[in-house]
């Protein structure tokens, strides 16, 4: 369990946790779980491109989610079809085109499974930089815009009535969202990094009463979810992103279970 | 948009102005505006504002002046242009054509409808409150609740409350910044006559006690807050303004409402020399009925 890789891989995973909590609590109270999932998506490309033209992976992920993120809010103007359908439309042109250029990339040959699904124990002392100084500045960031963010997301026109510059606080969050899943899915993958934004915001909901503690308690079910889960991912030999998902899962079922039961014994 | 402010106003001390009944007039109301320039003693004023929103005009020519102390009620229909004319009033959507005058340092509360608050952040009562002044104190917090009669819901959820409590929370909240305007859209919607009575007792105790003006906006045509000092007509351009006719004066809806909830509740009689066709376009008069509403 000692062994460099595993270290690398849970100080990742545990840098990870801690980021993705506040953020991931935005996520689920604006409503914008599949946009996070979109922004996710597109990652694929910037993963096909940066391993063609041999950049960076984080940073060609970052302008991709960048440009994604973008291309959304010019979309979400026009009223024929709903955000939702943009978004799935988006979502799936995204990972069509991804899996395309990948497979176009020459050289040596493209784990497709590894970008999807994350490959944590493959994370490098470069990746763990990324997570501690990309991560810090998200966590300021994410901090910073604390209140009008709260402000706004429980009801846009009241914060901005109340001085709140509605838009700049939506587009600092924007592009903390596109840095954090640029971030996250060198780690988890491009198809789990929303579930790893989401289940420990929504794990954490039942059992907080102001939205600091909600932030905390998604940072522990994160960490926890991480530990254990590299535990299993190592004893059965499992791979380690979704091992980790798993273990978030089951996490939010038996939190939420309290209050699914309320409402059926009504 | 211009928008400027105007010169800092004294806010009259005696009751609100009168207003001449507009009941009887069938004019295309002008909101009780003076034809040009805001009314010197208004906290904030529309003229002549217009909007369009993808092609479909919204609001057409709407000029309202807002006194101090005074109360006005907005109603009309579905689609009428209300929440559009609150957001122009608040600053948060420009107009196309026309003008907004905002009394200087004018402070605003505004409460939102019940329906689009958030439940899924987990919040007490005190906090949300909170969110309405960074400066708001524990007492100022306290006591915004205990005057709109929500205080012992201090330490609650706002998840957890009534459609009837969330309104007053919300109320607590608009109230706790000591604004000189309030704006409430539609605070009484999914409310029974008598909660919208009991809303409506509250809110004239708040401009008595405060001295704050009321915007109200309402889509019920007909049963109105009776302390209203106007009673404004919207369906896209105002369709007519006036007084509203206190419902306690007629025994039959006093014993229908009760005598309680009569006191506060008042009924409008709308002034119409024109219908809106389905499109809701104004066509030229017919027949006039008095009492008739605009068809959507």
């Amino acid at each position: 369990m000692g062994e460099p890789f595993v270290m690398r891989a849970l100080l990742a995973g545990l840098g990870l946790a801690v980021i993705a909590a506040p953020l991931g609590c935005f996520v689920m109270w604006r409503r914008m779980a599949y946009y996070g999932e979109t922004v996710a998506q597109s990652g694929l490309i910037g993963i096909a491109v940066g391993l063609g033209l041999s950049l960076n992976l984080t940073l060609s992920v970052l302008v991709v989610t960048l440009a994604v993120s973008g291309l959304l809010l010019v979309l979400g103007r026009q009223k024929l079809v709903p955000l939702d359908s943009v978004l799935g439309i988006l979502a799936h042109s995204a990972l069509a085109l991804g899996v395309i250029v990948a497979s176009l990339v020459r050289g040596p040959q493209v784990d497709l499974m590894a970008f999807l699904f994350g490959d944590i124990f493959a994370v490098t002392t470069a990746d763990l930089q990324w997570v501690l100084i990309g991560g810090l500045a998200a966590l300021v960031a994410v901090l910073g815009i604390w209140r009008p963010l709260l402000a706004l997301s429980l009801h846009e026109d009241l914060a901005a009535a109340e001085g709140v510059p509605v838009e700049r606080v939506k587009l600092v969050f924007m592009l903390v969202l596109a840095l954090v899943v640029a971030i996250a899915i060198k780690i988890v993958g491009v198809l789990l990094t929303i579930a790893f934004l989401i289940i420990p915001a929504a794990a954490a909901r039942p059992l907080s009463e102001t939205p600091e503690q909600m932030a905390f308690f998604a940072a522990i079910f994160g960490m926890l979810s991480v530990a254990m889960g590299l535990f299993v991912s190592i004893s059965i030999d499992a791979p380690g992103g979704p091992s980790i998902v798993l273990v978030l899962s089951i996490l939010f079922l038996s939190s939420i279970l309290p209050s699914v039961l309320r409402q059926i014994a009504r | 948009m211009q928008e400027r402010t105007q010169r800092p106003l004294e806010r009259p001390v005696a009751a609100s102005p009168a207003h001449e009944a507009c009941a009887g007039h069938h004019d295309h109301g002008d909101g009780g505006a003076a034809a040009s320039g805001a009314a010197p003693s208004a906290l904030a004023s529309l003229r002549g504002v217009s909007l369009a929103i993808g092609g479909r005009k919204i609001l057409d020519g709407i000029s309202l002046d807002i006194g101090a102390q005074e109360i006005v009620t907005v109603i009309g229909p579905n689609g009428a242009g209300k929440t559009t004319l609150i957001r122009v009033l608040l600053g948060l959507q420009a107009p196309d054509a026309g003008e907004i005058w905002r009394s200087e340092g004018l402070v605003v509360g505004y409460a939102p409808q019940r329906f689009d608050i958030d439940k899924s952040i987990p919040m007490t009562v005190a906090r949300f409150v909170a969110m309405g002044r960074v400066s708001a104190s524990n007492t100022d917090i306290a006591d915004a609740l205990k005057e709109v009669g929500a205080a012992k819901l201090e330490e609650r959820q706002i998840s957890e409350l009534s459609g009837g409590e969330l309104q007053r929370v919300i109320l607590a909240r608009a109230i706790v910044r000591k604004p000189a305007l309030l704006i409430l859209d539609e605070p009484v919607r999914g409310v029974d006559y008598s909660g919208e009575a009991e809303l409506y007792t509250l809110i004239g105790a708040l401009r008595s006690d405060h001295g704050m003006g009321v915007l109200l906006v309402s889509h019920d045509l007909h049963v109105v807050m009776a302390q209203s000092d106007r009673v404004i007509c919207l369906n896209r351009h105002i369709c007519c303004s006036g007084v509203p006719q206190s419902v306690a004066q007629h025994p039959e809806y006093a014993r229908l409402f009760g005598s309680q909830t009569a006191r506060a509740l008042g009924v409008y009689l709308h002034h119409h020399d024109h219908r809106h066709d389905l499109s809701g376009v104004p066509e030229p008069a017919r027949p006039r009925v008095a009492g008739r509403i605009p068809p959507e």
